[in-house]
């Protein structure tokens, strides 16, 4: 399983680098689908299939199709891919890149003197193994994201809210809704 | 190269043959299906259909097969090349690589996954790029209408489609398919899941973009949609894996709520293939008697009917699992 970690790890950190370097909108949105794939199949290699699964349905499948979505909406054209180019000038990216790189150094000395972090064991975690935790000694965080949800939905019916035109909606276009004189 | 024994390499190439067997049949049946649909629409709309092509036309695959292939494959010049050629590959692949997950028989199948079900949720999500990117890259107004109700239209049935299989799971305990399907030797769960069922039916012919839910392609609208630009063996794929997503979900019914190869008297194989015939025909039959509604009505039907129905019949289940379940503290 070793080989498949880093193989999937390979593909997740170059296509991760052509998100940001690619000019064109939706191709960069390709490599980064592309990116969330290689990153599910780094879970399924450390043994966590569940995470894999819900990686690419919630990511892959919804969340990056909304991106691509937009982006389709937008109908970017040449001028975008100009802007693009020129803000991945040298000058704009170097200096947040070698403070970065000074993080990376860090992480990696931390990871190599660390030694109490397992390896990859090849042990299989289970779906009810998740579960039980989740519901179990991390309820409290599951009722947050919970309530985090509930009031981004509350947010987006209300946004989404046409107050002007409370049109029934089975009635068509083409006929205007009715305005009596204390409907307004 | 010792390890390379006849005890390690038999069930080996077994495993490799079966998987074989499985990807062929899938294909094929994808395949037969586009002529099979076309006689039974014919029957159940009192008219003939394809019958000239060999007896009873039988030998019209063939020559739409020899048609398509022959036909010049034109990428328009206004298309982004890389991602038109990439849409009907990942049509037709993501969920040809779903019969991965179905058990046909007892000791037949192709992989046993604990993740089961999500597998094929997974994929049922890469799918909706196919849609997408072919809307997107046809540079086309039609094709970006299709896609965008497309994928409008697929997320928001997958959003139940994945809820109404959880009572089957819960039954079950499992998310693999081959631990459902054992789950119910005594009794199919389409009985205890009844609504499960329906919802599941509903999103699975709402998914794989057919009839009545076929807004995405409304040729009266939008000329065919998402695929108006595609020509010879490109419109194969997507054609072709329109009709592999009918047998795999009806595959999938079979297996999740008409307990797969569990039946009396016949042997396995013939009760998994008979179940899923049946679904394949009943997915001809909507699409023979059922006129396409509005496409808001379509939306309106999954998100204000279909959810909740599904949200009660979770909670539901799940309530008399605890009651039935052994007390323990």
């Amino acid at each position: 399983m070793e080989i498949a970690f880093y193989l999937s790890a390979l593909v997740a950190i170059l296509s991760t680098f052509r998100v940001i370097t690619h000019t064109d909108a939706v191709h960069a949105l390709l490599y980064l689908i592309v990116s969330l794939l290689a990153i599910a199949m780094v879970f399924f290699a450390l043994g966590a299939p569940f995470a894999a699964a819900l990686e690419i349905i919630v990511y892959a499948g919804a969340i990056m199709v909304l991106f691509v979505f937009v982006i389709m909406m937008l109908n970017v054209g040449q001028e975008s891919i100009e802007r693009e180019r020129r803000w991945l000038r040298p000058g704009i990216w170097t200096g947040p890149a070698i403070l970065a790189a000074i993080l990376l150094v860090v992480l990696a000395i931390a990871l190599w003197g660390g030694g109490s972090l397992g390896g990859i064991s090849g042990d299989t975690l289970q779906a009810t193994e998740v579960g039980i935790r989740l519901f179990g000694p991390y309820l409290l965080m599951v009722e947050l994201a919970s309530f985090l949800l509930l009031a981004a939905l509350v947010a987006a019916v209300h946004v989404g809210r046409d107050e002007e035109r409370q049109i029934e909606p089975d009635r068509t276009m083409n006929e205007p809704a009715q305005r009596g004189p204390d409907n307004d | 190269m010792s390890w390379l024994t006849p005890d390690v390499l038999v069930p080996i190439v077994l495993a490799i043959l079966k998987a074989l067997v499985i990807l062929l049949c899938a294909v094929l049946g994808g395949a037969i299906l586009t002529v099979v649909e076309r006689r039974l629409l014919g029957l159940w709309q009192d008219r003939y259909g394809p019958n000239r092509v060999g007896p009873f036309g039988s030998m019209q695959l063939i020559a739409d097969m020899l048609k398509i292939f022959f036909k010049e494959d034109w990428v328009p010049h206004f298309a982004d090349r890389k991602l038109f050629s990439l849409a009907p590959v990942i049509a037709f692949s993501s969920l040809l690589l779903s019969f991965m997950i179905i058990p046909v028989t007892p000791n037949w199948g192709v992989a046993d996954m604990n993740i089961g079900i999500l597998f094929f949720f997974a994929m049922a999500g890469v799918n909706v790029y196919a849609v997408l990117f072919a809307g997107y890259a046809s540079a086309n107004k039609y094709a970006l209408l299709g896609a965008m109700r497309a994928s409008a239209q697929t997320l928001s049935y997958e959003v139940f489609m994945g809820l109404s299989v959880m009572g089957c799971v819960a039954l079950a305990g499992s998310f693999e398919m081959r631990d459902i399907v054992n789950a119910q030797e005594g009794f199919w769960f389409v009985i205890p899941q009844f609504f499960g069922f329906c919802t599941f039916l509903v999103a699975g012919v709402a998914v794989t973009h057919r009839h009545p839910f076929d807004q995405p392609e409304a040729e009266q609208e939008l000329a065919d949609g998402y695929h108006i630009e595609y020509s010879s063996m490109k419109f194969g794929l997507f054609f072709i894996g329109e009709y592999v997503g009918v047998v795999l979900i009806s595959a999938l019914i079979a297996t999740l709520f008409f307990g797969g190869w569990h039946g009396p008297w016949l042997p396995g194989i013939v009760w998994f293939l008979l179940k899923t015939g049946l679904f394949v025909m009943l997915f001809v039959l909507l699409r023979a008697s059922i006129p396409r509604p509005r496409y808001d009505r379509v939306m309106q039907f999954g998100w204000k009917f279909c959810l909740p129905l599904t949200l009660i019949n979770l909670l539901v289940t799940g309530a008399l699992i605890l009651l039935n379940a052994p007390a323990s503290s």
